[in-house]
């Protein structure tokens, strides 16, 4: 198949980095291992601990997975990489399918690292649930794939890290992955409004009502649906390929 | 997906422009490699070599003119696979060894080469292990050759191919590109060095300030431009005495002081002495490159700057100073 070798260096190239290894992996992980046995048997946001906060760090290390193929894409711009492949026939759209797709396995991997912490601190979901949580965090981490190739198309090698790290953390914050900071108010109501929020409450719907309401769907497809085109106008800018 | 049928036109540039804000980094050109030659693009620095190179990749669009590629559109060409090259700027990207990238870049095209083979062909056998971005630059040139090559394009491109490239280094580089010529495919390449562009090319084009000044077999453009001059100073003599001495070229006058292109610098010399002993101030030095690039195209304004080949300066347009 065509394409498969471009995909397959791509995804050897995000296991093989660092920030990969760090961000997504060891950083959710660590921190995960370090505060729950602790907080073994408290509740949080109506559900117990554990699960509160595989979810979250799942959808903080995902975060920072899926967002991390732009800056990879800003590295490769600043050595004249991006430029070198346009002298080569390798397609636009399979560039961006091994972004995505890169950006959903290294996601995907962080998941199953945390489900797996979770099980071990006590976390039981039936099968059913396990799959609904994995479909719902795939889906609401759309718009961090998109805004991440966004990004790294127009943001300079040297800016990139610190707007990529103060999004993430920013929306992980709020998005309440580090507890849950607004539980009533206009505020709550204003956080609800990011794709984040229902990432980190993910774990909470599916042993609740098992799908995100209205809202959580409307929220993530608006994101989604607006950064995408914004996502491909920046590469096309960048590359001048359609 | 539509395949695009190519011909057998090679290059074609018709009347290519091209302005960066008010720069006019090419001023119209044209240019025409035929299939299975080798064309040297020669010049200095701001002469249009990367601009002309950017467009022939479609990295550029002309602001007029046109430009094909054996039948087709430089985009057309690329996504076809018939073009391959190295772009002047640019180093391999992270977390990829050497053959894992030659490895990358084969897999786009339809018909690559072996990546051993190119490997060894290129003198990156040795390095297939190291990371291919913590290299030296002469060893990320060699792989850079290495990824242009494995495609096997009919058309290769190459952006000063060996700067930053040692001695030996060079050396090995010609003798792989040779090979590839010898295997029909069509190369053009930009350099600033005459001597390297004389012993790798079939033909030279030679450009300056966005124009092309001459384009011909390397022994015209050497007698052209790697001359040696004499400066002196000499009052009254006339010009078309000085250029009848034996080992003139060219002969020019600016106030007192007179400019001889010499093809032979000492036989003009001794001649110049005993022709003219009020000779003063006298003294040969190698024309650089720059300098007779901008003899070259010094009346670009009021002439065409384009001389027909193998064709010296015109008289008119010398005494027009």
């Amino acid at each position: 198949m065509k394409g498969t070798t471009h995909v397959r260096y791509e995804l050897l190239r995000a296991l093989r980095s660092w920030r990969t290894l760090f961000l997504s992996f060891a950083l959710p992980l660590v921190l995960y291992c370090v505060i729950v046995p602790v907080n073994r048997h408290a509740v949080s946001d109506g559900i117990s601990f554990p699960l509160y906060f595989m979810t979250a760090m799942a959808a903080y290390g995902a975060m920072w997975g899926s967002i991390n193929p732009g800056a990879r894409i800003a590295r490769d711009r600043a050595k004249g990489w991006v430029r070198a492949l346009r002298i080569t026939p390798l397609r636009a759209r399979t560039e961006i399918v091994a972004k995505v797709l890169t950006a959903y396995l290294i996601a995907l991997l962080t998941l199953a690292l945390l489900y797996l912490a979770g099980t071990l601190f006590g976390v039981r979901l039936d099968a059913a649930q396990w799959l609904e949580m994995t479909g719902l965090l795939l889906v609401g981490l759309a718009p961090f794939v998109a805004v991440g190739i966004a990004l790294g198309h127009v943001l300079s090698v040297d800016a990139l890290p610190a707007a990529m790290g103060g999004l993430v953390v920013l929306l992980a914050l709020l998005g309440g992955a580090f507890g849950q900071l607004f539980p009533r108010g206009v505020m709550l109501t204003i956080v609800k409004l990011l794709p984040s929020y229902w990432l980190v409450h993910a774990g909470k719907t599916v042993i609740g009502s098992g799908s995100w309401p209205a809202e959580g769907w409307i929220v993530v497809a608006v994101w989604t649906l607006c950064l995408i085109p914004l996502a491909v106008l920046a590469y096309r800018h960048d590359t001048g390929k359609v | 997906m539509t395949t695009t049928e190519r011909d057998q036109t090679g290059i074609r540039a018709n009347g290519l422009t091209k302005s960066y804000g008010s720069v006019q980094a090419v001023r119209g050109i044209d240019l025409a490699v035929a299939p299975g030659e080798t064309v040297a693009l020669l010049g200095p620095n701001g002469a249009g070599k990367t601009t002309t190179i950017d467009m022939i990749f479609g990295l550029a669009r002309p602001d007029s003119g046109t430009v094909s590629v054996f039948g087709a559109s430089p985009t057309e060409a690329v996504r076809s696979g018939w073009v391959g090259g190295t772009l002047q700027d640019g180093s391999p990207p992270d977390q990829l060894k050497v053959r894992e990238l030659v490895t990358l870049v084969a897999s786009y095209y339809p018909h690559p080469l072996g990546v051993d083979d190119v490997l060894r062909q290129t003198g990156t056998a040795d390095i297939a292990e190291r990371w291919a971005s913590k290299l030296s630059g002469g060893q990320a040139q060699r792989v850079r050759f290495a990824a242009a090559l494995v495609g096997d394009p009919d058309l290769l491109v190459l952006d000063e191919p060996t700067s930053g490239i040692d001695v030996e280094g060079r050396i090995e580089f010609w003798q792989a590109m040779r090979t590839v010529a010898e295997r029909g495919k069509t190369i053009l390449f930009s350099t600033h060095y005459l001597e390297e562009a004389d012993a790798n090319a079939d033909r030279i084009v030679l450009m300056a300030r966005g124009g092309i000044v001459a384009d011909g077999p390397g022994t015209e453009i050497k007698a052209k431009v790697g001359s040696r001059s004499i400066r002196a100073t000499l009052p009254g003599a006339g010009l078309a005495d000085l250029r009848a001495l034996p080992g003139v070229l060219n002969a020019e006058r600016h106030g007192d002081a007179i400019t001889l292109s010499c093809s032979d610098t000492d036989a003009a010399l001794s001649a110049l002495l005993s022709s003219f002993p009020g000779t003063r101030d006298v003294e040969v030095r190698g024309a650089s490159l720059e300098e007779a690039f901008l003899e070259l195209t010094a009346d670009e304004d009021d002439h065409d700057n384009r001389n027909a080949i193998g064709q010296p300066p015109s008289p008119s347009q010398e005494e027009s100073r």
